[in-house]
């Protein structure tokens, strides 16, 4: 009775355009998928923030309420609230089926670059270019942060959350990863400003992006460098990086319209995406299968793996 | 039946029923197999056995509650008329009928009770009875029980008692000679509790004496075990006092047998040891006893089996007792030759000892004197100085120590070198034995001096020094004279020195502290009235009193232990901390390390810093992490207060060091510094060191010192008074910016493109826009506004430049250089900033803003400055911020839009290598069409 097991997959890189979306909320600052993939969240820099179907290229709901540009988004692992940080220094906790604002919570002294809830969306953390990572209760009213973690130098570009860890990257060109089981701060030293971020899929690596044009893949336990990817261009923006679903591969925006993607053992250049003439401003990979938004101006795109059928939907 | 059938034997007495006659021919009828044997119920209904052990049977309808019909439970019915009656359910409705039966566990026929039975067939019920009746609260409260006793015997009385047994009289055939007792034989070990002594067989084994030959006896009867359920709280086995027997002596023996003390009934265990060769098991104690353990000698319970016969033999020599009561004449006489009697069996070669083993000889501790008192005394341990040779004296005195020269040390007071010193051995070398030997030379020294400079000042203690005390050499205790008042002494007696510039508890008040210090430097002289002396005759007796006090006290809580070391070590407390920051205890240092760990990728140890740091308890909470420090309530990084202006702040901030070179450039910075007390070092100090290495690193810093901050931030909005402004100064400016907002205003999607615009005017504008718009940003980073002002003073200087390249010429060589400049330090100021806003469908829209952008940048350059100056921070920006919401969007977004505009820019004065290729290829070409 017992079958072979199926052969896994090679793994496919996505590299058909599927979709492109223009999401008429000006400049596309940030594509966010939502925890299982279906949705993505776009934030505009005309101040909202706009739940898509990237598959099917419908707008579900547009969230305005963010008195500046939206920088970053995230969505809760239930699917219920959102957040999104922006240039008004306000950070917004949103219910997604109304669409409203549930609490905005001010405290930052700049804008808000990055926002992320924690697993059980109780907690919002916030990385600012202030230089702090404020960690907001969704639970209580109180104003105030639960904790604010200011140890950087500088701005913070990204921060990612795990069960137990706060991962964070600064402009000052440490990645901080904050364990809370363990009540350590691990600061390591990158030199260049930070542009991203992320845990691998397994949570023992880090992905370092920063504006020496390199990603690097630091071992999360003892700070070594486990591997470089280099090739793509990456000296002024803040641009994302992340590992695909299987973390085989790395995936960076580039400043050349690209979307670079490297072997994640090997290192090797794997592929380069054209996605158009201008910068590639932030990514989004989809987490279970070969499935990439990227976000270009105002507008987005959805790629998918060659063999890929547009199931049911056209288009 | 069978009586019947038997008629020849009509006197047989026949028992139970007799089988059916065989009809002739017929074959006796097969047993049943026992697997046909089935077991119904009075209804002829099957009954099933559960289980085999469980033996019960099976209920209702196949083990279920209902019937065949199923299980109907009783329709609730009620009316006004008929009001359901409140059923209670009792226990018998949860009964089956067999229950319910004669036979079940609630019969409904009517029966004699327990209770009303006989008492006197069940002794042992009877007895506890008694008993609790004697102790109970009303004694005799049984009584009336007692009045009542229907008759009724059980069947098995009956059938006894008509084969001729009486009460009182055990079952079997009579005996000729009646037996000691009945006891279970030897083998036998009897296991569970004793029994109770003072039965009634005691009282009957007193007329045993006389026992005729032909006379029978019924055998005795035997007491059954007590199944008596244990429903108290008393002890296993424990019995009270039986009332009758303790008051009216009917057991005299009970009480007795406490005199034979312990080692009888050891005597006794041992005698059973000697019978039988082992113990027997459980010998009426009411505990039993670890397998592994010896037995302890029971005091308390005198029931041991070795006060029962257990073997039957003829009557005990001499006397009358038998077994139950001990035989204590046997006693006396076994005693004495207690200890030789071991008859167990002997080894060969053995034999047994003759005399009994010599006890170990116990020597009992000294004596103490008579005088000894238990306590102790610490004497104060006083270092030997010349200072206090006095105070040694006394109390080497009072310890009734002989005085020692202070110069020769006793026995135990040298220490390993000077042994080897008096024993004439060359000293060790290689270790050094005190940590002074560890100081360098220099320090070493100085030392010496310092402590020169006391041994001097205690050497001319009474001679005026006040001015060498004041000085800052360490002030030493002092005044050799002991004893004046209370505090005096105490303060003398090491202590007292306050001179140090740390110790100033009355600052407040400059005369009082003046007056305290003179009173020190009395009190250090020795001289008695040294407070009145110096206390301020102008005071009243009241105010002199207070200050007396106060000094008093002062004088002790300030004085330091040793003055040498106190002056070596800053205090944790002090009076005015405003100077003083805190810090985190920990930093992140020596990045220059890390920076060639990273270039030679080295990553690892060498850039990583592990710090302790303490989630606050809630985010621990909310992540459903255990708190890693549940006793600490720090949150954070642990801090330290350090001197705001120490110098050990600056030295983890390396970037300071090469401020200077800023500094000199242009006298705003340093002020600008001033002000920011942040923690963090500023952006510029960082970006400074990251750009060292560049080529261009003087150019940057020149860059810098002229340039205002570059702003993080897109840079505020453009308040459309400020453009209009603008636009008077060019009409071709005028039109574009119309032209721009008009679009922007028109449709969604054109926004994008009129954030373009208007953001490219951030970039040059921020430096100088940026105080007017700190007041709608106020919170914003502090930095930021004081490096807006430094810069505008900059501007000035810039401004020549930039007007320059107000008119749209695209190759303007002047221009660049401060252009370019600008640029870097906003990258470095802010890190990544957000990428352009580029949409390829929107092209054509764009590009004729782009070329706005540029004009616009350059005239923004002149008029704003000049604008600015005027403006500066009078300027509030609500009003813009209102007006100009979009305006300031789009401004913010500039952060992004800037690096197209500097790239622009740049392409325009030519020789820019640093925006992308796609980017400067367009921007190139827009210009271009434009004009």
């Amino acid at each position: 009775m017992a079958f072979p097991e199926p052969k896994p997959r090679g793994p496919e890189l996505p590299q058909k355009r599927l979709k492109t979306l223009d999401c008429g909320q000006g400049a596309v600052r940030a594509v966010r998928f939502n925890v299982d993939g279906n949705y993505c969240l776009t934030c505009g820099s005309d101040k909202t923030l706009k739940l898509w179907n990237p598959l099917r290229g419908t707008l579900l709901r547009t969230y305005s309420g963010h008195g500046y540009e939206v920088l970053d988004a995230a969505g809760s692992f239930d699917n219920s609230s959102l957040c999104s940080g922006g240039g008004d220094k306000a950070v917004v906790l949103w219910d997604v089926a109304s669409g409203q604002v549930v609490r905005k919570f001010r405290g930052h002294a700049g804008k808000v670059n990055t926002v992320q809830f924690n697993e059980e969306a109780t907690v919002i953390l916030s990385g600012s270019i202030d230089s702090t990572i404020r960690c907001w209760d969704c639970r209580s009213r109180k104003p105030e942060p639960i904790q604010t973690l200011d140890e950087a130098r500088d701005g913070i570009s990204s921060v990612k959350v795990s069960d137990h860890e706060v991962l964070a990257g600064s402009v000052d060109g440490r990645v901080r990863r904050y364990d809370l089981r363990m009540g350590q701060l691990f600061s390591d030293y990158v030199g260049s400003p930070i542009t991203c971020i992320c845990f691998s899929r397994d949570g023992q690596c880090t992905l370092v992006s920063s504006l020496d044009s390199t990603l690097r893949l630091l071992d999360k336990d003892t700070g070594e460098l486990l591997g470089e990817y280099t090739g793509h261009k990456n000296k002024e923006y803040k641009l994302d990086c992340c590992l695909s679903e299987r973390d085989t591969h790395v995936v960076s925006c580039s400043e050349d319209g690209k979307v670079f993607f490297w072997d994640l053992v090997e290192g090797a250049l794997a592929l380069a995406l054209p996605v158009g003439p201008g910068v590639v401003q932030s990514l989004a990979y989809h987490p279970m299968e070969p499935c990439l938004l990227t976000a270009m101006g105002g507008s987005i795109q959805c790629w998918r793996e060659e063999t890929y059928e547009a199931e049911g939907a056209p288009g | 039946m069978a009586a019947l059938d038997s008629d020849s034997d009509e006197d047989l007495v026949s028992y139970g029923t007799g089988l059916e006659p065989l009809e002739e021919g017929e074959r006796p009828k097969k047993p049943i197999p026992l697997q046909d044997q089935t077991v119904r119920d009075e209804k002829g209904r099957y009954k099933r056995f559960h289980g085999a052990f469980s033996g019960g049977f099976s209920a209702g309808y196949f083990n279920t509650v209902g019937s065949k019909e199923g299980w109907t439970p009783s329709s609730f019915v009620s009316s006004r008329q008929n009001r359901a009656d409140k059923s209670v359910l009792g226990p018998e409705d949860f009964m089956d009928e067999e229950d319910l039966s004669e036979f079940g566990i609630a019969p409904k026929s009517i029966v004699t009770t327990d209770d009303f039975a006989s008492k006197t067939k069940d002794r042992i019920r009877e007895k506890a009875r008694q008993l609790a009746a004697a102790t109970a609260p009303i004694p005799g409260a049984t009584l009336l029980d007692d009045l009542i006793t229907p008759a009724k015997l059980s069947i098995g009385f009956e059938l006894l008692r008509k084969m001729g047994w009486k009460e009182g009289q055990g079952i079997g055939p009579r005996v000729k000679r009646r037996p000691r007792r009945q006891k279970p034989d030897p083998g036998v070990k009897i296991y569970g509790c004793a029994l109770p002594p003072g039965g009634s067989e005691g009282s009957e084994d007193e007329d045993d004496d006389y026992l005729p030959e032909n006379v029978t006896f019924a055998p005795k009867d035997v007491t059954p075990v007590d199944f008596t359920p244990k429903d108290n709280v008393h002890g296993l086995a424990y019995k009270g006092l039986d009332p009758h027997q303790a008051l009216f002596g009917t057991s005299g023996e009970h009480f007795n047998l406490f005199s034979g003390g312990p080692e009888e009934t050891s005597n006794l265990l041992g005698d059973i040891g000697v019978n039988k060769g082992r113990k027997l098991g459980i010998s009426g104690q009411a505990f039993g006893v670890g397998a592994l353990e010896e037995e302890d000698d029971d005091i308390y319970a005198m029931e041991t089996l070795s006060k029962y016969d257990t073997v039957l033999k003829d009557e005990e020599p001499g006397d009358g007792l038998y077994g139950w009561t001990a035989p204590r004449q046997y006693k006396s006489q076994k005693e004495s030759e207690k200890d030789l009697r071991y008859i167990g069996k002997i080894l060969d070669g053995f034999s047994l000892a003759s005399k009994p083993l010599s006890s170990k000889k116990v020597y009992p501790p000294p004596e103490l004197p008579r005088d000894y008192r238990p306590v102790h005394y610490f004497r104060p341990v006083v270092a030997a100085t010349s200072e206090n040779s006095h105070l040694l004296q006394v109390l080497s005195e009072s310890a009734g120590k002989p005085t020692n020269d202070p110069g020769t040390h006793s026995r135990h007071q040298l220490n390993a070198c000077k042994r080897g010193e008096l024993l004439g051995e060359t000293p060790i070398q290689g270790a050094p034995t005190s940590v002074l030997e560890f100081l360098s030379q220099k320090d070493k020294e100085r030392l010496k001096e310092v402590k020169q400079a006391t041994d001097l000042k205690a050497a001319q203690l009474r001679a005026r020094s006040l001015a060498q005390s004041a000085s800052g050499s360490r002030p030493q205790p002092s005044s050799p004279d002991v004893g004046h008042c209370s505090w005096h002494m105490a303060l003398s007696g090491g202590t007292a020195t306050t001179r140090t510039s740390n110790f100033k508890p009355f600052a407040k008040d400059p005369a009082k502290q003046k007056r305290y210090e003179e009173f020190l430097v009395n009190m250090k002289r020795g001289q008695k009235d040294a407070l009145e002396r110096c206390l301020d005759p102008g005071m009243t007796e009241w105010e002199r009193g207070r200050e007396r006090d106060e000094f008093a006290r002062a004088a002790l809580l300030y004085a330091s232990s040793h003055s040498t070391l106190s002056s070596r070590f800053t205090h944790a407390k002090e009076e005015d901390d405003s100077d003083q920051v805190e810090v985190p205890r920990d930093q992140e240092n020596d990045v220059s390390d890390k920076q060639s760990a990273v270039k030679m990728k080295m990553f690892g140890k060498l850039t990583r810093d592990a710090f302790e740091w303490h989630p606050d308890k809630l985010l621990c909470k909310r992540f459903n992490v255990p708190d890693p420090y549940p006793d600490s309530t720090l949150v954070g990084l642990p801090r330290v207060k350090r001197d705001k202006y120490s110098v050990f702040n600056f030295l983890t901030i390396p970037e300071t060091a090469s401020s200077p070179v800023t500094q000199a450039s242009s006298e705003k910075v340093p002020q600008h510094r001033g002000s920011d007390k942040s923690r963090k070092p500023s952006r510029w100090d960082t970006s400074k060191e990251e750009k060292k290495e560049d080529s261009i690193s003087e150019f940057l810093s020149l860059a810098r010192s002229k340039v205002g901050p570059a702003k993080p931030e897109p840079s505020p909005s453009v308040n459309k008074e400020e453009e209009r402004a603008m636009e008077s100064v060019s009409n071709k400016v005028v039109n574009k910016d119309v032209d721009s907002q008009t679009e922007g205003e028109g449709s969604r999607p054109s926004m994008d493109l009129f954030k373009a615009i208007f953001a490219s005017s951030s970039d040059e504008k921020s430096s100088s826009s940026e105080d007017e718009e700190g007041d709608s940003e106020d919170d914003q980073e502090g930095t930021r506004e004081a490096d807006s002002k430094s810069s505008q003073e900059t501007d000035l200087a810039e401004a020549s430049s930039v007007a320059q390249a107000s008119e749209p010429a695209p190759q303007e060589p002047a221009p660049f250089f401060p252009i370019q400049k600008m640029q870097i330090d906003e990258r470095e100021a802010f890190g990544p900033r957000l990428p352009p806003v580029f949409c390829p469908n929107a092209r054509q829209k764009l590009e004729a803003p782009l070329k706005e952008k540029h004009k616009k940048n350059k005239e923004k350059h002149k008029t704003k400055k000049e604008h600015k100056r005027k403006k500066e921070k009078k300027k509030k920006h609500r009003k813009h911020k209102h007006k100009g919401k979009q305006k300031n969007k789009k401004a913010e977004k500039s952060s992004s839009s800037e690096s197209t505009d500097s790239s622009d820019s740049h392409s325009e004065e030519g020789p820019a290598d640093l925006s992308p290729q796609e980017l400067l290829r367009r921007l190139k070409r827009l210009p271009l069409r434009r004009q």
